[in-house]
């Protein structure tokens, strides 16, 4: 920890700080979203928010758990394979005539057991996270296409209606069963970090590891954890989007690492970790949603504008972290 | 200890050793699974084979994964050079594309200064974010790695740029000499950036800095110019690197051209013994690390295993070679075998690493 945030004088300015970036995001949301409405007369219908989270529930589930990761300053590039995985064996195992209940378990379980051994051998063989979740992103991704080259449909009745169910007037304003999901999965996350043992270790080992560990904090056992966390919000997440889509495909979800850690960024967490807050996350996941509204709504941008407005966004952030003076490596 | 047993140890416990045996072990399974794997036949004056193929295949990887290890020598990471390539290749096909001739060669010299202007700017870009403002490098290369692919679009208008030029095509699949033209680029970057570093004192200025770039500059080195120099190098050797991904197919594809070769290009320089910690590194283990992983791919076309299977075999022999590496991995298993670990040597690899990533 830098002395100057332990220094008495600076007390006062302390607190604030650390809300700043969740506030910019905030900011940035609403004045997006005034754009919108401002531009187009479509935009203020509040079923154009409740598509943003149908369209990106998923991306809220595994982005929450990447917020776990980061938060001890370490990284996934694996939740991308894992989601892309997850839904590829529950469309085959449903292919297979697995009944869904059994399917739902199964699929739920390789996500944090792949998770599981990834924590394990960045803890206790000291190899770098970026190393070990880049060599599970490519085993996911290679186990998808070991499972079937092309897609595979589910026709299933529990996922078509988990897919049509509408929550609200259906023919109005309405959610799906995923955006509910995806709610609770971060309130929970929410709880976790907040008032648990576990979320405050998560703080600790961000902030300082080797303080952690004088602490008598249990550091092996929560970077175990995290990435446990990381590895069960990318199976939710996978199984969310195998809602979505109604099929599971070995090329889906390909590069979505990068959104999700674009999307903890923006949401004001630091990547060096130990400061962040899950609602900061649910913003950044917001803010890329209604950027791929507007672009989608004004029709004559390309969807490349996308990224090139994402990777602007990524910039103004950390820059914006770096001069409100928040602790960079 | 006899001799005989410590220069099997010696041997054994390099860094390099390990690496060398799975490419050796790669190359005979070839050999068993298809015996002509080893011929090289002479055809129109050209060297044709497995072995020469696997060899121009692996040169734009080569090239990324050379300017890749000076960024990691300093502490640092550069993700964008994925990206880079796809720009730079991009703008010199866009510019072949608009010419009369495609064919002049004053026009395929224009379009590749062009190409590695930009690829250039784009590397200040990422040194200014870095070694200027301070911004790590993983995230601040995240940047250009995300926007890089959407500029490298907006180039190619979302289409796949195709053109007709052959001095441009001849930079992927010309030969010189009985060998492919790109084994020689690849080698006289190598040797480039070797002579540089090796015979010069940037090279230990560079590992310096990645050692502890504060102590390096009240040593009086200008720790941010070599960072910034570091990335700039990168995106050179990124854009030669791109200029050969198009000229191999004749086209520039915004999405697809250099996709995913920072991940490998990392996986080559980490194989190869340079640790991601920075402060040392190893121009030969880059090679030899970047050979491993064609042969690999090469390995499972061969074998008609799909493409995107091939990611299966690449996790297996990453994290095994990792692992290897791993001095906490290596304590262990030398403790199980009872023989008293060289405690003094790893452990002092063990503190360097616990620099968050």
């Amino acid at each position: 920890m830098t002395t100057t945030s332990l220094s008495p004088g600076r007390t006062w300015a302390r607190l604030p700080r650390r809300h700043v970036p969740v506030l910019v995001t905030l900011a940035l949301l609403l004045v997006l979203y005034g754009v919108g409405v401002s531009q187009y007369r479509a935009f203020s219908n509040v079923q154009v928010v409740f598509n943003v989270f149908i369209d990106n529930g998923f991306l809220l589930v595994v982005a929450v758990g990447m917020t776990f990761v980061i938060l001890t300053g370490g990284i996934d590039l694996s939740v991308g394979s894992v989601v892309a995985m997850t839904a590829m064996v529950s469309a085959f195992l449903l292919r297979e005539g697995w009944p869904a209940a059994l399917v739902l378990v199964v699929a739920l379980l390789i996500g944090p057991t792949l998770g599981f051994l990834m924590g394990c051998v960045i803890h206790f063989f000291d190899i770098q996270p970026f190393i070990v979740t880049l060599a599970g992103m490519f085993f996911a991704r290679g186990m998808c296409t070991f499972i079937s080259d092309s897609s595979i449909p589910i026709t299933d009745g529990f996922w078509t209606t988990m897919s049509q169910q509408r929550i609200g007037d259906p023919s109005g304003t309405f959610v799906s069963i995923s955006v509910l999901i995806a709610f609770a999965v971060v309130a929970v996350a929410a709880y976790v970090l907040a008032y648990t043992r576990l979320g405050r270790n998560v703080y600790a080992v961000g902030g300082n590891a080797q303080s952690a560990l004088l602490m008598g904090l249990p550091v092996g056992r929560t970077r175990i954890a995290v990435y446990t966390i990381s590895g069960l919000c990318a199976a939710v997440g996978g199984i969310l989007l195998s809602f979505y889509t109604l099929s599971g495909a070995p090329l889906i979800a390909v590069g979505m690492e990068l959104d999700v850690i674009a999307a903890v960024v923006i949401g004001g967490t630091v990547l060096t970790g130990g400061a962040g807050y899950v609602f900061g996350t649910v913003l950044g996941v917001l803010v890329l949603g209604v950027i791929q509204t507007l672009i989608t709504f004004d029709g004559s941008l390309n969807s490349w504008w996308t990224k090139i407005v994402i990777g602007g966004l990524l910039f103004a952030f950390i820059l914006l972290q770096r001069l409100i003076g928040i602790r960079y490596k | 200890m006899s001799t005989a047993q410590s220069r099997y140890r010696a041997l054994t416990t390099h860094r390099l050793f390990w690496p060398v045996v799975v490419l050796v072990a790669l190359v005979v399974a070839n050999t068993v699974y298809r015996p002509g794997f080893l011929s090289v036949q002479v055809r129109d004056g050209h060297l044709y084979g497995s072995l020469i193929d696997i060899l121009r295949l692996s040169a734009p990887l080569i090239l990324v994964a050379l300017g890749m290890t000076l960024v990691i020598a300093t502490g640092g990471i550069d993700l964008s050079v994925g990206s880079l390539c796809a720009i730079s290749g991009a703008v010199a096909c866009l510019y072949i594309s608009r010419q009369p001739d495609q064919n002049s060669m004053g026009g395929v010299l224009t379009a590749l200064a062009l190409g590695l202007a930009v690829a250039l700017v784009l590397g200040a870009w990422n040194g200014v974010l870095v070694a200027v403002i301070g911004i790590q490098p993983i995230i601040a290369t995240l940047i250009l790695m995300v926007a890089g692919r959407g500029l490298a679009q907006l180039i190619t208008e979302g289409q796949i740029l195709t053109i007709n030029s052959s001095p441009y095509k001849a930079i992927g699949v010309g030969h010189l000499l009985t060998l492919p033209l790109a084994i020689f680029i690849a080698l006289a970057a190598a040797l480039l950036i070797a002579a540089v570093t090796r015979r010069t004192a940037l090279g230990l200025i560079v590992e310096s800095v990645g050692g502890n770039a504060r102590a390096s500059r009240l040593a009086g080195i200008r720790s941010a110019r070599i960072t910034f120099l570091v990335y700039v190098i990168s995106a050179a050797c990124a854009a030669v690197a791109g200029f050969m991904m198009t000229a191999n197919v004749s086209s520039a594809d915004g999405n697809a051209a250099g996709l995913w070769v920072e991940l490998d290009a990392i996986l080559a320089v980490v194989i190869g013994g340079t640790s991601l910690a920075g402060g040392r590194f190893s121009l030969g283990g880059t090679i030899l690390g970047a050979l491993l992983i064609q042969t690999l791919t090469t390995t499972v076309y061969a074998m008609n295993i799909s493409p995107q299977t091939s990611l299966l075999f690449k996790a297996v022999v990453v994290i095994a070679v990792c692992l290897i590496q791993a001095p906490g991995f290596r304590a262990r298993f030398t403790r199980r075998r009872r023989v008293p670990a060289p405690a003094a040597a790893g452990a002092d690899e063990t503190r360097k690493e616990q620099v968050p990533a």
